[in-house]
């Protein structure tokens, strides 16, 4: 049983607050992400978990038992950083089993374990070699490997794929993710990029500026995000924003974007919003649920017109980029239908999809 | 339609360049001059000490005799004189001596010293390193006659231990702020790497610090070796019996005798007293240049 729990943790250098006030519970065996832009908090957080940082109020515990004044070697975790940290004088096999050496382990329990963590990580033929003598990727598998080999309650990585080039991070991600699969053990993950973030994580805990915005699931951040913060880090393209008004249309509601832009709102949607009625509100609608018009009538509601500033091919899917209002708004379309820029084109939003933020309270509705 | 292309201006002709290769040869040459000035300027006078502790007596004395070069036969009658006449020997075991002592207690005052003040934050750990630093600009001749005080209070007047005793305060401090250096550009991460991993503070300075700024080390230690060796002022005040001279006094108090110089043994003294360090400086040059040039590189 290796659950992690966070309560009320606060960290303070001198005047600045860095952390304040966590609360997270991390299951066993679950893989939770922090993410948050630089600065919020996020590493310093994991680093409070490892014991590289004292916790300046609160406590956290490790299976069950509060590890405050632990220091980090009896804490029973392993941590992978951004840049390897491996010791550049020994052999990956000496690295891996360091841990292991300096715990009296018998020798053939670590060459055994090292064995078995080198075939996880498909890293047998390296062994005898030096750090300087591998590449990025290599190092990171060795890195994770010296973790592995301790057979930790927990595995904290430090944004452990940011040296790397786009296209390893991508390799190694699938990499991560089969090693956890194979090495049940309860794993915090700190990244500031949001597509490592759901793509690896059971659960997914965006911070900023210190707090937590929301912790869920990639798939409850993606659709229901409780702030107007989660709305716009999580996915990419970002979510759009416009400034709207929300008014009674009979039974239904009219969303007003601008002047001569306005749709009414999906039925089933108008109970929900009702309370926004007649105050200022954020619309967000991810660029996704704008495309061209696809199946539906035409002439439908909530179809417009854009003058295209900028068209970006992406190759399956085109990038539209258009103003309403002064706010640039991005469409994803058929690589087909896109005009060229400074041509109009017919869009349709998905209200379906939509979001309405509260803009006094940064909140979703 | 775009009208770019009507609107660019016309290229203008290229100016006559001088092509890279042209630099580098002309950079190349300037740099051979001066090298070649500086070794001459360096090695002139080892040369003019080889030549003068091979000459005859005779042939150093004549007027019309040309100084750098050997006319009249080679002899060896100054390094014989030099080791049979005088307690050369002696003085060579015990620079050996102090010098052994002085660099392994620089050592391990200067590691312990440079690990704590860079890793182990504590309060005024800053100010401790500068200061440390700052000691090392208080020159030797200022501290001579307090450090007298200290010697003949510990007993070791006239006794080359007392020298184990006050070179280090010349070593220390260089030392330690070389090591300093070099620790700081150790990554952090590694020390936290190795605390997750289950050491303690002397477990890291022993299997990951040292280790990892060996280069480092023997920078510091090739500095300690060299300002033991070379160290004049300090046995020149405390030391005045034969048996307990070092080198660098013991050639010139055996070999200066009122206004009377033996120049051939006082150079083949001086040259046997350099073959040490000079040995050691060929062997290890790479990690003291390594050792001096950490900063510059290491990220």
């Amino acid at each position: 049983m290796a659950e992690v729990s966070l309560n009320n943790i606060i960290k303070r250098y001198g005047e600045v607050i860095a952390v304040r006030g966590i609360n997270l519970n991390v299951a066993d065996k679950e893989f939770v992400v922090l993410v948050g832009p630089s600065g919020c908090g996020k590493t310093t957080t994991l680093r409070m978990i490892a014991g590289l940082e004292e916790i300046s109020e609160g406590e956290i515990s490790i299976g069950g038992e509060v590890v405050n004044d632990v220091p980090p070697k009896d804490r029973d975790i392993a941590m992978v950083f951004q840049n390897y940290a491996l010791y550049p004088h020994m052999t990956v096999a000496a690295n891996m089993s360091f841990g292991l050496k300096l715990r009296r382990f018998p020798k053939a329990e670590i060459k055994a374990r090292v064995e078995r963590a080198a075939q996880i990580l498909d890293i047998t033929d390296l062994l005898e070699r030096r750090p300087k003598q591998l590449s990025g990727g290599q190092r990171q598998r060795v890195a994770m490997g010296r973790a592995i080999v301790r057979n930790p309650k927990v595995f904290l990585f430090d944004e452990p794929l940011s040296n790397l080039d786009a296209k390893l991070r991508v390799q190694m991600r699938t990499e991560i993710k089969r090693v956890h699969q194979k090495v049940k053990t309860t794993t915090i993950y700190v990244t500031h990029d949001q597509i490592e973030a759901m793509t690896l994580a059971d659960r997914v805990v965006v911070m900023n500026d210190g707090r937590i915005e929301q912790v869920g699931t990639p798939h409850e951040l993606y659709h229901s995000p409780r702030t107007r913060f989660v709305a716009g880090f999580i996915g990419s393209p970002a979510m759009n924003f416009l400034p709207c008004k929300v008014e009674r249309n009979g039974a239904g509601l009219v969303l007003n974007l601008a002047e001569n832009l306005s749709f009414p709102m999906p039925a089933d949607l108008s109970a929900r919003y009702g309370k926004a009625v007649g105050k200022p509100m954020i619309f967000g609608l991810r660029p996704e649920h704008i495309t061209e018009p696809r199946g539906g009538a035409p002439g439908e509601k909530s179809e417009f017109t854009a003058n295209l500033d900028v068209v970006e091919p992406m190759g399956m899917e085109t990038m539209v980029f258009f103003r309403i209002e002064g706010t640039e708004v991005c469409g994803r379309v058929e690589p087909t239908s896109a005009g060229g820029p400074g041509q109009p084109m017919r869009l349709r939003a998905n209200l379906n999809h939509m979001h309405l933020i509260d803009p006094a309270t940064n909140l979703a509705l | 339609m775009t009208t770019i292309a009507a609107v660019a201006p016309a290229a203008k002709p290229l100016k006559r360049r001088r092509s890279l290769a042209r630099d580098r040869r002309w950079a190349l040459i300037f740099s051979y001059f001066f090298l070649i000035l500086f070794a001459i300027f360096f090695l002139a006078p080892p040369y003019y000490m080889v030549v003068t502790s091979l000459k005859t007596n005779r042939e150093m004395v004549e007027i019309t005799s040309n100084p750098w070069l050997i006319m009249q036969g080679f002899t060896l009658e100054h390094y014989k004189n030099l080791i049979e006449n005088t307690d050369f020997l002696i003085f060579f075991k015990n620079t050996i001596i102090v010098t052994l002592c002085v660099v392994a207690i620089t050592m391990v005052i200067s590691v312990l010293a440079a690990f704590s003040l860079s890793r182990m934050r504590f309060f005024g750990s800053t100010a401790i390193a500068t200061g440390v630093f700052l000691t090392y600009l208080i020159p030797d001749s200022l501290l001579f006659i307090p450090l007298f005080q200290v010697v003949k209070s510990f007993g070791l007047l006239n006794n080359y231990w007392g020298m184990v005793l006050v070179y280090p305060t010349l070593t220390v401090p260089f030392c330690t702020w070389i090591m300093i250096g070099y620790f700081t550009s150790i990554p952090k991460e590694l020390d936290e790497a190795a605390l997750i991993d289950g050491a303690g503070y002397m477990q890291i300075l022993l299997r990951i610090f040292i280790p990892v700024a060996f280069p480092g080390i023997i920078a510091a230690m090739i500095f300690a070796f060299t300002v033991s060796w070379a160290a004049f002022i300090y046995p020149m005040a405390f030391l005045y019996r034969s048996d307990q001279l070092v080198l660098t006094v013991g050639t010139v108090t055996s070999l200066v005798r009122a206004d009377v110089f033996q120049w051939g043994s006082l150079m083949a003294g001086a040259l046997l007293a350099a073959a040490p360090p000079l040995v050691i400086y060929a062997f290890l040059m790479d990690y003291y240049i390594a050792g001096l040039t950490s900063g510059a590189t290491k990220g």
